[in-house]
């Protein structure tokens, strides 16, 4: 019972430090993202809290949590407070296998763990995949619930994308699949090892390149950004979904945003761009011996992919301009959809051809 | 334990099953339908059949549910009433449905707990649960494997071409 009590000891204080790392996120994602739309479009951001804004997501945080939650009349108040719930629910349950470091094994107290996942369970990217598609019940409930037809129509429109997005999403990494033969994030990650050709982004025999831009672009469209957030288009809609939500109710949707906009870049460095594995063969600390702390140094090469994808997001949303609603469906299913097969086909017969020829 | 498990997971799904069909707003009907997916998820995972969690989760919950919805959402704004109807004709049909399921309870009832024993307890296989299934699918069953996707194939250009009524109309352009 004692072994029991402290596995579970252990990994809830796993969870806690990743959902903790995981806000932190958010929150210098909140002030990242205008700082760099700021930089990009030649302003300067947020100034006034803290030295160069820096405080500027408590000042965020503490206004919204002080904000006057209302409840629109007519709407279904059962259904309009569980919907950011359930927005914000399968945002956070897919870290669970995301591997941030190496696939050490460590003993405490007689038991070994693995420090840098939670669980690595045979399914991993499925069990993402799967819990990433109840996201979009969050957003449909919210709309309905709100009794509002902007908020319906917002809800409707994102239920739409997020269905059509996640099908190219499921697709684009079915090429990484089929290179590394295993659905768990962490042997994917660990086949990636020893420089980045090896990373599936790039490896032979069929580099996963284009599989990498469909998924990239469908990500952006799951997570309803800029060019794809249609959802929220405040010329149409005026907010979408959660054009009735405020304070906390409103804060829940908006760290599901992010998180989520976390996971799949998280999901992205560990399927395309070799996870934690540096793009060197082994790590520079081992080199010069220090071969206990390499960890460090992986976990910084995971968390540097991951803010890369994320300074991505912030990019387009710079960059491009909104799609109307029909180039949007038409895009996803006429260019991204054929490219993602045409992917997976190209993928087997290269795999086939040099297994054959080993 | 795996009884426990198993009469959890039942249970909620029979209750959430009665519940689709009961309840009167037909948005509460879907999600008591979400409920029921989960849990049969949950059954699956302990099958150890992880990966038909997955896509139970992934292709019901995270998919044909949310069609379910998106049609509820817009249509039973204005006819609320008209799905709210029963004729007697169903409660003919019903009475032989339970008839036909009490004797059928009535001559396995016995053998019905061994079944689920035997299915629970079963180890996992050597390989994973994915590959399991995609050797079976693409040697035991590739005949109706196949023969399954060609009847989607078919569904699929049925509802292109119902969608399309002005297909032969239109002037192609």
């Amino acid at each position: 019972m004692t072994e029991l009590g402290l596995r579970v000891a252990i990994t809830l204080t796993q969870i806690s430090v990743i959902v903790g790392i995981v806000i932190i996120t958010v929150l210098l994602l909140t002030l990242a993202e205008r700082k760099v739309l700021g930089w990009m479009q030649d302003r300067m951001g947020p100034m006034e809290v803290g030295p160069y804004g820096s405080l500027q997501p408590f000042a965020d945080a503490i206004k919204l949590f002080f904000k006057e939650d209302i409840v629109p009349a007519g709407a279904n108040k059962f259904l309009f407070t569980a919907a950011p719930l359930l927005a914000l629910i399968p945002a956070f349950i897919g870290f669970a296998v995301i591997p941030w470091g190496p696939d050490l094994t460590w003993e405490f107290g007689g038991l070994s763990i693995k420090p840098f996942v939670i669980s690595d369970i045979n399914i991993g990217i499925l069990y993402i995949l799967a819990f990433a598609s109840l996201g979009a019940y969050g957003i449909i409930l919210g709309g309905w619930a709100s009794n509002s037809k902007y908020s319906l129509l917002g809800g409707l429109r994102s239920a739409a994308q997020i269905i059509s997005y996640e099908l190219n999403v499921g697709l684009a990494i079915v090429g990484v699949l089929i290179l590394s033969g295993s659905l768990s994030l962490v042997h994917i990650t660990n086949a990636q090892a020893g420089g980045f050709w090896n990373w599936n982004a790039f490896a032979f025999p069929a580099p996963q390149i284009f599989a990498l831009v469909v998924y990239v672009i469908s990500t952006v469209a799951e997570t309803n950004r800029v060019p794809f957030d249609l959802p929220e288009a405040e010329s149409e809609l005026v907010a979408g979904f959660f054009t009735e939500y405020s304070g906390l109710r409103f804060a829940f949707f908006y760290l599901a945003e992010y998180a989520n906009m976390v996971l799949v870049s998280c999901v992205a460095s560990a399927m395309f761009l070799g996870g934690w594995n540096a793009p060197y063969p082994g790590t520079l600390l081992s080199l010069i011996g220090l071969p206990s702390l390499a960890w460090i140094e992986n976990t910084m090469w995971f968390a540097f992919k991951t803010y890369s994808f994320l300074f991505l997001f912030f990019w387009l949303r710079a960059t491009l301009p909104r799609l109307r609603y029909d180039q949007l469906m038409r895009f996803g299913w006429k260019v991204l959809l054929p490219i993602a097969l045409a992917n997976i086909v190209v993928t087997s017969i290269a795999v086939f051809i040099a297994q054959q020829l080993k | 334990m795996a009884y426990v498990f198993f009469g959890y997971f039942a249970g909620v799904i029979a209750l959430t099953a009665v519940l689709v069909v009961a309840l009167r707003n037909p948005v509460y009907s879907a999600l008591a339908l979400l409920v029921m997916f989960f849990h049969v998820a949950g059954l699956y995972i302990t099958l150890h059949a992880e990966f038909l969690f997955a896509v139970q989760l992934m292709v019901y919950a995270g998919a044909i549910l949310i069609f379910y919805l998106f049609a509820v959402m817009f249509l039973t704004e204005k006819t609320p009433d008209r799905y709210h109807m029963q004729s007697w004709g169903s409660l003919l049909i019903g009475g032989a449905i339970i008839v036909e399921i009490a004797v059928l309870v009535g001559q396995h009832g016995v053998s019905f707990g061994s079944t689920v024993e035997r299915t629970a307890l079963s180890s996992p296989s050597e390989e994973g649960n994915t590959e399991a299934i995609g050797h079976l699918l693409y040697t035991s069953y590739l005949f109706p494997f196949e023969v399954a996707s060609l009847i989607l194939l078919v569904a699929m250009i049925g509802a292109i071409v119902l969608s399309k009524k002005d297909l032969s109309e239109s002037p192609p352009s």
